[in-house]
Order: structure tokens, then C-alpha cells, then sequence
């Protein structure tokens, strides 16, 4: 096995250029696992740690961020939990805090497990990721055009994981997962609520629900059109949402979870996000008046 | 291949590392340091707890050449020529610990907290190690332990 160490961006796009079968490392903690019980025995390692570029990131000029593949959730939590909500409140559920100083998104994005907990909020949020070849240059992915199967995403074998972009925060967001323990739990399914009150738009994402994380569009649709959005929440509306939710979902049987369960879980995570969103929504919005 | 870094204030080289191992193998195996614990190598016990450069993390997750040129700090590297730790003193103190395992990631981690939040309530502790689980001692001699370890702290001890 060779060990690649690149020191810049350009460096790292170079070796993946002519080492395509080099897996990349960056937190280490679903590479190491599998590297500790022999499940992978990589022809090459690309250490993508010492690219100072994956480790920043910016506001850009129309309010929206870009944030380095490689920052960890940790520092996610403390530098950007204003900026994107919903991703803030999904890592701090991932691990354990060792964990999340050691883990990334870039890392989430790169093993595009279903229950990848960044997933729903980033599909929520409309996130694009932004990839890079030496040969090809830079693609940006949409969040919901990236994910193809279990474990299985877009990006190319001479490609890497450059940054994800969310657009400026427009309204509540939140994330919602269930497991056994409050840490260190994969999630049984999890749920990922945006609000764009100003454009009467919803976004959703959906996790451990299906062969890939995914959006419930026809439960967005319904519940732009169907709620008021000047008044409070109406159950029957919330519970459709929460319904359609759960409709959206392909679950399966598993050591965590029944389909059934999961089906039943998303339409209650459904329900109970979009009530502390629309609350924050509703004050907000007196708040302004 | 070789890896140079330093540990406990020391730099340390190590020769003959394959390049899939795990800095916590380095450690122990390589270096002589068994502080450190090796007991489900997946990050889920925290028993291989570290210091990377000042960060608390999983050793048995880190390629043993992502820590090329870093600085590593092991629970053999806590104690002072003053004498123990706080957190040290305050598990022997508190009887936090019973057959020792998952001590060294323990002491590691609560001396993270202690040192990020100097008075940390029981939720504080509570999710400061919850990546360290222990068969033992049923967590409360643990929770006490933290407790004590941030007033010996407090006290300049
Ligand atoms: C104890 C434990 C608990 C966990 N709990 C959770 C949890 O609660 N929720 C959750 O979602 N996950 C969890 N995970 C899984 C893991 O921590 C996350 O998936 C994390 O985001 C991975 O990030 P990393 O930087 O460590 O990735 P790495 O292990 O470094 O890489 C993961 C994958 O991404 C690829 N990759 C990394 N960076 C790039 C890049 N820039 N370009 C292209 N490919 C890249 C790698 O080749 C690899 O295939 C847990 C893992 C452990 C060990
Ligand atoms: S041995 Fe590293 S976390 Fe258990
Ligand atoms: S004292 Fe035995 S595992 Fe904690």
C-alpha cells in the first residue's frame, strides 16, 4: 500500500489524477474502520489532511457559504450553527465528540451511506456540492442529483470532494433522528426540515428511508400550497405532511428498524419539525411586524 | 514507511509502519506506549483516546501517517514532574476506576473538558464521554471523579 500526501489542493487532484484507485482520507472514521477489519485493502491511501483549503471556509458574495470538505463537525458546529441550522443540529448528533472532531461532510458525502446524517439537512437546505478533476475542472453537483444507490455517489474515480455550498438561511431549520441513544447511534431514520417563508417554499430531507438520502417533494408541494402561511399551523395540514412524508419513503427491515416502523417514525419526525419550525416561523414574523 | 512526530513532548520516530496501521498501533506496538487501549478499534469505546494536536480524538481512527510531523499527547503524558493530573488524582480519589480499561481515554477526554470548561455541569460531562463507555463502574464514581478533578483544577492543583 502507498501512502499519499499531498500538501495542496492542486497536489491532491494530481495523485487522484494518476492514482484513480487511491482512496482518499480524511477523518479517518469510516476509512479506518474498514481498514482496521480488513474489509478494504486499498491499492493507496491519499491523506487529504494537509490540503489547507479543505479546511476553510467562506461567505461568498450573494450571502450563501462554501465550506472545505474537510472541516470537521466539530468546528462545524461552533463556527457555522448561525449560518445552517439544520446541518449544525444533524452533526452534533454524529458519534460521540471524539468523532466529531475527526469527521467531515467532505467524509459523509465520500461514503454516501443512506444513513448519513448531513444528508437530509444539506437536501433540505438545497446544497450543491462542488467536485474537481485535473482533467475535467470543477462540476457542481446538486445535492439532489448526487446520491445514485447504497453507498454510491456521482462523483467520478479522478474526481474529489471540493466543498458543499448552502445558500443564506431563509427561515427555521431543523433535524430530527432516532436512535436508541442520544449518541453514538446510526440513525434508525432522521428527518431534515427548511422553511423559505419569502418564496413559500419547503425543503426536506430524508435519511435511513430509502437506498439513498432523499427529498419528499409531493409532502413539499402540499404543504406550500396547503398552509397559510400569514396564520398558525393547522393539524390536519401538519398531518397530512407528516403522511406524505412517510409515503415518500422506500424503508426496509433491518437490525435497526421495520420498514413499518420508519414509515410511522418519519411521518411522526415530519410532524413534530414542522411544529418548531412553524412556531419560529410565526415569531419571526410578529417579531418583524 | 517512516513516521516522525512527537509525543508527549518527545519526538519519536518509527520505522517498518505499514501504511493502513493506526496511530494507536504505532503507540503501542511500535513505540511502547500501551496507555492507550485497544478495545474495539472502530471508535466506539473511546478507549484509545489521544490528544492530536490538542484535540481529543480516536487513535485507533487516524492512519499513523496522518500524524506525520503532529503532536500526540497520551495519557502517559498527562501527569507533571509536580506529580498526577487532576483528573488523575480525582479518579483514584473517587474510585472512578474499577479494572482500568477505559481509564486512559477517560482521563484524556475529562482532561479535555476540564480544560475547555473550567466548572462543567452534569450534561456537560455526561456528553463530553459519551464516546467513552466503561463495563465497570456504572458511571456515577466517573461523573463524581469529573466533578472533583475540575475543583483540584480550580484550586491550582
Ligand atoms: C463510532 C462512530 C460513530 C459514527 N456516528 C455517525 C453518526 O452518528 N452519523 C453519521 O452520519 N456518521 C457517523 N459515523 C460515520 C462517519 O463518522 C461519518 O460518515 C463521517 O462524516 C466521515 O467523515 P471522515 O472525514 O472521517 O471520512 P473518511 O473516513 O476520511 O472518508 C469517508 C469516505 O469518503 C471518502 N472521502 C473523504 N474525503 C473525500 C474527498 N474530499 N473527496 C472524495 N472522497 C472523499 C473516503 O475515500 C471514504 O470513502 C460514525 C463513525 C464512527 C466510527
Ligand atoms: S479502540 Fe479506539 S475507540 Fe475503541
Ligand atoms: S473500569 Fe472497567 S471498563 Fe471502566
Amino acid at each position: 500500500m502507498d501512502f499519499l500526501r499531498p500538501t495542496s489542493w492542486e497536489e491532491a487532484l494530481a495523485a487522484k489524477a494518476e492514482r484513480p484507485e487511491a482512496l482518499p482520507i480524511q477523518g479517518g472514521t469510516d476509512v479506518m474502520v474498514e481498514l482496521n477489519f480488513g474489509v478494504h485493502r486499498p491499492a493507496a491511501l491519499l491523506d487529504l489532511g494537509p490540503v489547507r483549503e479543505l479546511a476553510t471556509w467562506e461567505p461568498l458574495p450573494d450571502g450563501s457559504v462554501r465550506v472545505g470538505a474537510g472541516v470537521p463537525y466539530a468546528r462545524l458546529i461552533a463556527e457555522l450553527g448561525d449560518r445552517m441550522p439544520g446541518l449544525a443540529q444533524a452533526a452534533r448528533t454524529v458519534g460521540s465528540p471524539q468523532i466529531r472532531n475527526r469527521g467531515t461532510v467532505g467524509g459523509n458525502l465520500g461514503a454516501a451511506s443512506p444513513a448519513g446524517d448531513a444528508h437530509p439537512p444539506l437536501l433540505a437546505a438545497g446544497a450543491a456540492y462542488e467536485v474537481e478533476s485535473a482533467a475535467q475542472g470543477v462540476r457542481s453537483i446538486p445535492a439532489t442529483e448526487f446520491y445514485l444507490g447504497v453507498k454510491r455517489n456521482a462523483l467520478r474515480p479522478d474526481e474529489l470532494i471540493r466543498a458543499f455550498r448552502l445558500p443564506p438561511v431563509a427561515g427555521p431549520q431543523y433535524f430530527s433522528k432516532i436512535g436508541t441513544r442520544n449518541a453514538m447511534v446510526i440513525a434508525v431514520c432522521s428527518f431534515s426540515i427548511a422553511l423559505f417563508p419569502s418564496e413559500r417554499r419547503v425543503g426536506t430531507g430524508l435519511g435511513s428511508a430509502a437506498p439513498t438520502p432523499l427529498r419528499a417533494y409531493a409532502a413539499e408541494e402540499f404543504l406550500a400550497d396547503a398552509a397559510d402561511w400569514d396564520g398558525d399551523l393547522d393539524e390536519a395540514v401538519a398531518g397530512r405532511f407528516g403522511e406524505l412524508v412517510g409515503a415518500a419513503a422506500s424503508p426496509i427491515d433491518d437490525v435497526r428498524g421495520t420498514a413499518e416502523y420508519r414509515r410511522h417514525a418519519l411521518g411522526v419526525m415530519a410532524r413534530r419539525t414542522l411544529a418548531w419550525a412553524w412556531n419560529d416561523h410565526r415569531k419571526g414574523a410578529l417579531e418583524c411586524a | 514507511m517512516r513516521v516522525r512526530f512527537s509525543v508527549n513532548d518527545r519526538e519519536q520516530v518509527a520505522d517498518d509502519v505499514w501504511e493502513g496501521e493506526s496511530l494507536l498501533f504505532v503507540l503501542r506496538e511500535r513505540l511502547g506506549l500501551p496507555g492507550a487501549k485497544n478495545a474495539c478499534e472502530q471508535g466506539e469505546c473511546g478507549s484509545c483516546t489521544v490528544y492530536l494536536d490538542g484535540v481529543p480524538v480516536c487513535a485507533c481512527l487516524v492512519a499513523a501517517g496522518q500524524a506525520q510531523g503532529r503532536e500526540v499527547r497520551t495519557v502517559e503524558g498527562l501527569a507533571s514532574a509536580d506529580g498526577l493530573a487532576p483528573v488523575q488524582q480525582a479518579f483514584a480519589e473517587c474510585g472512578a476506576v474499577q479494572c482500568g480499561f477505559c481509564t486512559p481515554g477517560l482521563l484524556v477526554q475529562a482532561d479535555d473538558l476540564i480544560t475547555r470548561v473550567p466548572d462543567p455541569s452534569d450534561a456537560e460531562i455526561r456528553e463530553a464521554l459519551a464516546g467513552n463507555l466503561c463495563r465497570c463502574t456504572g458511571y456515577e464514581k466517573i461523573l463524581e471523579a469529573v466533578r472533583r478533578a475540575a475543583e483540584l483544577k480550580a484550586a491550582g492543583r
